[in-house]
């Protein structure tokens, strides 16, 4: 317990993961707690990339935990602007009301 | 050590948590705090471990960009006093246990794989790790990222640009009644349509159309 390895930080990981995949089935409220999910999701890859990169003594998992972050944050933008969209011609973001697609 | 693994557990215990009221808080704005304080503590656990370049960069880009950004969308949506109603609708009873089991058996499925793996000895050996190397963090991954991830590094920038140019174009919108200077228009006016020459009679004033 107390000697801290990479073990710890890969159950942290999985930890955050279901969390965040706990946020996108239970959410009933808007769509913008999901988008907060997958950044939970995110969060979550990037701390396995990071302990995996730091125990193994190898920087391409830092390399590619600097491109999930840009795609993250390109994702959020993208995400956010649609929902800005939906908004604006729909009136609504929740999530039991968006249903144009009948899925 | 044992102050590694204090940090380690004050840390990650406010990042479970913290995760775990972004999905549960009855407020938006209060799960998009509880975002900023999940990045925040896990930025210092990378801090921690070693890799403080990461950890400085989400500070950047998740706590100074992106979190804003949610709480723009959050405050210009008016979508505050929605109270979340996950645990009240009729609806949403059948969600709960259906989503409970699939996150249940991803978290066992990923703690199955982490204890049942093999962990080579020389894993844990100090003097493997990039932290012990003269150089920093930020140095060596400087040195890998502009030489060998070179086309990789493009890669991402033209995905910021395709981002940013999809999310103006996503919200632009033209509205109507508003005047707006038009050069072209002022440039190509010409005498014939800005004058006219009229005869104007005596004791009767000029009449003017537009």
């Amino acid at each position: 317990m107390i000697d801290i390895g990479l073990g710890h930080y890969l159950t942290l990981g999985a930890v955050i993961f279901s969390i965040g995949v706990i946020g996108i089935f239970l959410n009933r409220k808007n769509i913008i707690v999901i988008l907060m999910s997958i950044e939970l999701i995110l969060l979550a890859v990037n701390i396995n990339l990071v302990a995996f990169s730091i125990y193994l003594g190898d920087l391409a998992g830092q390399v590619f935990t600097l491109f999930i972050l840009t795609v993250a944050a390109a994702e959020a933008a993208i995400g956010l602007a649609i929902i800005v969209v939906y908004f604006r011609n729909s009136g609504t973001i929740r999530v039991e009301e968006i249903d144009k697609l009948k899925g | 050590m044992i102050a590694h693994a204090i940090f380690f557990y004050t840390f990650s215990i406010i990042a479970v948590v913290s995760a775990i009221m972004v999905t549960a808080s009855k407020n938006t704005v209060h799960s998009v705090f509880f975002l900023i304080l999940d990045f925040i503590s896990i930025s210092c656990l990378f801090i921690m471990i070693g890799a403080e370049f990461l950890g400085m960069i989400m500070l950047i880009v998740y706590v100074g960009a992106v979190a804003v950004l949610f709480l723009f969308v959050v405050m210009m949506l008016n979508v505050a006093q929605q109270k979340n109603q996950w645990f009240a609708g009729q609806q949403s009873s059948k969600h709960i246990p259906v989503g409970l089991i699939i996150s249940t058996l991803i978290f066992f499925e990923i703690i199955i794989v982490i204890g049942g793996w093999k962990y080579k000895p020389e894993i844990f050996d100090i003097n493997n790790s990039i932290s012990q190397t003269s150089i920093s963090n930020t140095h060596s991954l400087g040195q890998i990222l502009y030489t060998d991830y070179i086309h990789v590094f493009q890669i991402s920038g033209m995905i910021l640009l395709v981002a940013m140019v999809g999310a103006i174009v996503l919200t632009f919108r033209q509205r109507s009644g508003v005047k707006r200077q038009s050069y072209i228009k002022q440039i190509s006016r010409e005498r014939a349509e800005g004058v006219e020459v009229l005869e104007v009679q005596s004791n009767k004033g000029v009449k003017i159309d537009d």
